[in-house]
């Protein structure tokens, strides 16, 4: 596969390689967020499109603009389908998500700033839609030249009492989307979370971070921890609010679903408010049992407990004939999987459950602890990309920090035996469930899959749009991963359906079944005789 | 839906709301596609390159092929130099396309790299081409860096060999659909006359499902055949925001007419187009093509009553606006907004002498303008029927408007790339969906009386 490579990439994607073995103790080290080679057709996007697109514009009721030319607020319109709707405190009303904000910087503005034009677009837009608060999202021409955003949106907040926040999240940032996903998790903590002083009624206030509701996911995230008895407290940022994110730091426990792009926030809040977290996987009917179990013994309610065991036992139920119809189609099919930064993990469990094995799996934009696990954080070096992304040095919050176990309602003594049996502040990475021989491959691109598909068959590749019909052209069935090919929900049980109907779908269409020409199975058969 | 819009109009004079354009490279992109083995490349952050081939691919739900520099934010400090270099030597070695056609990005242009002089220090395979176009975000649209593309194509590679011209035309088809690309060659053959048309998409990016991948697919215009279109005796430039200067070009360089055209969408710009090829070749029409134009007469006299009188909204690239609005004057139409996001007063120029020609009195026509203003219009005096792109699906359901996807994107239905609407064919299919989507609405709002069989 490596073979054409010229030297010097060869060397390089050759560490970005790590192949399963059963026998070796740990995980053999990968390279991850180092830079792409220029002109390898890679899938990454840009800090903006981590920033902007993944993060930032799915808070339903902030605007946010795109400063810059035309096309980055353009390209990411409507293209994520991170679904929002109105609840007790957001009215129709002052949900943004569907509209598109741009400066639209002209050359003028290029030669002598674009500071003035932002300053009067925010001015337009107060006047206009009267949102509650307002984001500014820098693209590649703004940090060039030099606009100060962060001074044009602090005299915005002044001059019109409210936030407006500003983020330099040019696309030349990093080595990815990932750069863009710490930006804006960076300023969400520093301006935003903790600024609240609304508590939820209800007990077992929890947040689920890193879950953006795509296809509708964490609406039945929503649906089933409701019914066990939580209370659900915000989903970053997917349906989220501004309301609800300012207050963020009013709960007792957060969930992680996205690892690569939310796990600073969770540290962050754990460091600065005492806030646990746990990583969770909601694809996947096992994996979906298993985090519930997981929340479940983090407050050490048998109530509780036996109510997650009911919701389990009926939805487990519930799904599973209908499961069963799918899995005679999707039994011992070949899947590679290759999108964003834990996607390529959870479903994993979710194509277990329908009988099929992922042969090959690459994040876009991961670091090495999510393929290795966080253990690996401590030795991670950090080269000129990542210097140049900032961290925040947080320290306990003096009046809120509480500990861990007081969060929970645990003495210390329970809370230290919980630890050794849930993976409290941990990942533990995509290589564990990696099936034994299979491949973990980072930042997959063009020739390599291409190489792959030809040697190792699957029956269907999990990819982004760019790749689908790639795939398609080589004979081969494909999903896209980030956008679910438009349906969704695929997160908990009745996700699980939606999954497996479509998977199931996409590898036994008849058309598959008919590319070959009646007229050249003829002639591969010999003529038929028209005597 | 859009609940969150102003009640009242609003001041709006700075930036976009709900953009009805987007940015050079995109074009550009769109354009290289169409030469045969070119492999585009973006000179920038990755992300302009990820942005581009995934709005293209939801378009035209083909593989849309191209490399990045990969800008870090050191080259961006630095120079974008070798990156480019690098990413000349990699691209050709590993996916050894016969051309590279790079174009730059806001991020490249505002540092201001060379590219012409960092191309010549580059190691370029021997017979292998590598052509470029500036194509500053901060400037023009989509439809400017399409425009810029042809022209490199024609500054690179168009040559004349001197020894007098041949019996042939060059066609530049526009900012257009494969499928349409292949309507014009069937219109042409139907003619008799060798035509190069450059660039090509089709055999690209509308391609069969063999189980048989073609990173390079048989389709595009070949690198000599565009060198050839210098020995042509005419070019038929489509549409004057995407394809005029690339024939000026051409005229001065090698001494090829340049005949400008508007695109071959509706009766009179297909009567034009199909005449500029009699007078130049003096070729006959053949019974076959005065049977389509006759058939589409035909319809149009039958189903008036469907739309004549309509008032109509019609939004998107400047080219595809101008030869519309004229076909839906010709229908009988009458459109009364009249948008593209593409800067241009020659838009609003030509627009409005249409509409005052077909005594369309209180129309309102922009270049540069955004779909938040032309719902806004739409707001303060309503039309029957929205024409655009998929981003008017917005407007559409929030107004409760019938609604026809016409030109790019169209990201939510399928089959559009591959279905033209240039021609006399594509007057029948325009007809049929401008028809059909007033009928579906008539049938579905009436009340049960006036429900009827035969409309």
């Amino acid at each position: 596969m490596l073979d054409p490579y010229p030297d010097t990439v060869k060397k390089n994607r050759k560490k970005h390689l790590v192949v399963k073995n059963e026998t070796a103790e740990c995980c053999p080290q990968i390279e991850a967020n180092t830079r792409t080679i220029p002109g390898i057709i890679s899938q990454r996007g840009c800090a903006y499109a981590g920033c902007k697109g993944v993060v930032v514009a799915p808070i339903k009721d902030m605007i946010t603009i795109t400063h810059g030319p035309v096309g980055c607020g353009y390209y990411s319109w409507g293209t994520r389908r991170n679904k929002a709707r109105a609840d007790e405190t957001t009215p129709k009303e002052k949900i943004y998500s569907q509209l598109c904000f741009i400066t639209d910087m002209q050359e003028p503005d290029i030669v002598f700033g674009g500071e003035k034009k932002l300053a009067k677009m925010i001015d337009e837009v107060v006047a206009a839609f009267h949102p509650r608060a307002i984001n500014i999202c820098a693209t590649c021409p703004v940090g060039l030249i030099g606009d100060d955003i962060n001074a044009v949106a602090k005299a915005a907040q002044e001059r019109h009492g409210i936030q407006v926040i500003a983020y330099n999240c040019e696309g030349y940032k990093g080595v990815s989307q990932s750069a863009g996903h710490h930006i804006a998790n960076n300023n969400l903590m520093e301006k935003v979370i903790g600024t609240g002083t609304n508590r939820k009624p209800g007990r077992r206030v929890i947040n689920i971070l890193g879950e953006y509701n795509i296809g509708g996911d964490g609406w039945e995230l929503e649906r089933i921890l409701g019914e066990i008895g939580y209370t659900v407290n915000c989903i970053l940022t997917g349906d989220a609010s501004y309301l609800d994110i300012k207050n963020l730091h009013l709960a007792d426990l957060n969930l992680v679903q996205c690892h690569r792009s939310i796990n600073y926030i969770a540290e962050m809040m754990e460091t600065k408010y005492g806030i646990p977290w746990l990583k969770v996987n909601f694809i996947g009917i096992e994996a979906t049992n298993e985090s519930l179990r997981h929340i479940a013994r983090c407050f050490n309610d048998p109530e509780l407990a036996s109510r997650t065991e009911v919701v389990i036992a009926r939805e487990t139920a519930r799904v599973a004939a209908v499961l069963e119809q799918y899995r005679k189609i999707c039994r011992g099919r070949k899947a590679f999987a290759f999108v964003g930064g834990s996607r390529s993990h959870h479903y994993q469990h979710l194509l277990r459950d329908l009988g099929m094995e992922v042969i090959v799996a690459g994040y876009e934009f991961a670091h090495r602890d999510d393929y290795e696990g966080r253990q690996v954080i401590p030795t991670i070096k950090s080269d000129a990309d990542s210097k140049n992304i900032p961290e925040l040095h947080l320290s306990p919050d003096p009046e809120r920090y509480r500990e861990a176990h007081e969060y929970l309602g645990l003495t210390k003594e329970q809370y230290e035996a919980l630890i050794k049996d849930v993976p409290l502040s941990y990942y533990e990475g995509m290589y564990p469930d990696m099936p034994s021989g299979g491949l973990m491959i980072d930042d997959a691109n063009h020739h390599e899959v291409e190489e792959m598909v030809a040697r190792l068959k699957p029956d269907l590749i999990f990819s982004g749009v760019r790749d689908k019909y790639i795939a398609h052209k080589l004979g081969v069935a494909s999903k896209q991963l980030h956008s679910y090919d438009y349906a969704g929900p695929y997160a908990g049980y009745g996700g699980a359906i939606n999954f497996a109907r479509d998977v199931a779908n996409a590898l036994s269409t008849p058309a598959w079944k008919m590319i070959i020409p009646p007229w050249e199975i003829e002639d591969t058969k010999g003529r038929k005789s028209h005597a | 839906m859009l609940e969150c819009l102003p009640k009242e109009p609003v001041e709006h004079t700075t930036g976009k709301i709900n953009p009805a354009k987007t940015c050079q490279p995109l074009g550009a992109m769109y354009a290289a596609l169409g030469i045969h083995g070119c492999l585009p490349h973006s000179h920038g952050s990755q992300g302009c390159c990820a942005y581009h081939r995934m709005h293209l691919t939801r378009h035209f739900r083909d593989p849309v092929m191209a490399s990045s520099s990969s800008f870090t934010e050191g080259a961006s400090v630095f120079g974008g130099a070798a990156n480019l270099k690098t990413s000349i030597k990699n691209v050709f070695a590993i996916y050894n396309p016969e051309i590279m056609a790079v174009h730059t990005t806001c991020l490249s242009e505002t540092i201001g790299d060379d590219l012409p002089n960092i191309i010549k220090q580059a190691e370029i395979p021997e017979g292998k081409r590598v052509i470029h176009v500036n194509t500053p975000s901060y400037q023009g649209s989509h439809v400017t860096g399409f425009s810029g593309m042809c022209k490199a194509m024609v500054s690179y590679l168009a040559e004349a060999d001197g020894t007098g011209k041949k019996a042939q035309m060059n066609i530049l088809p526009g900012f257009v659909n494969p499928g349409d690309m292949r309507e014009i060659r069937r219109i042409v053959s139907l003619l008799g006359v060798k035509m190069i048309m450059f660039p090509d998409t089709s055999g690209v990016l509308d391609t069969p499902l063999t189980s048989r991948y073609q990173m390079y697919p048989d389709g595009g215009t070949t690198v000599a055949e565009i060198r050839d279109s210098g020995n042509s005796e005419v070019t038929l430039a489509l549409g004057s925001f995407a394809s005029h200067d690339a024939a000026d070009i051409l005229q001065d360089k090698c001494g090829v007419t340049g005949i400008p055209l508007r695109l071959p969408i509706g009766i009179g710009a297909t009567d034009d187009f199909i005449m500029a090829i009699r007078d130049w070749f003096g070729v006959e029409i053949p019974a076959s093509l005065a049977l389509e134009r006759g058939q589409v007469i035909d319809t149009l006299i039958d189903t008036h009553f469907h739309y004549q009188g309509k008032r109509v909204a019609v939004f998107g690239d400047p080219d595809h606006v101008i030869a519309l609005t004229e076909f839906l004057l010709t229908m009988g139409m009458v459109p009364v907004y009249v948008l593209t996001g593409t800067p241009g007063k020659a838009f609003e120029t030509e627009i409005t002498k249409m509409l005052e020609d077909a005594g369309v009195t209180g129309a309102r026509v922009k270049a540069e303008g955004d779909l938040f203003e032309l719902q806004q219009w739409i707001r303060e005096a309503p039309v029957d029927l929205l024409i655009g792109t998929s981003y008017g699906k917005y407007i559409a359901r929030a107004e409760d408007l019938p609604f026809v996807r016409f030109g790019f994107p169209i990201l939510d239905r399928a089959v559009h790339p591959l279905m033209p609407v240039v021609g006399y064919r594509g007057c029948l299919r325009l007809i049929e969906q401008i028809s059909n989507a007033l009928l579906e609405r008539r049938d579905r709002d009436c009340p049960d009386e006036d429900f009827e069989l035969v409309l």
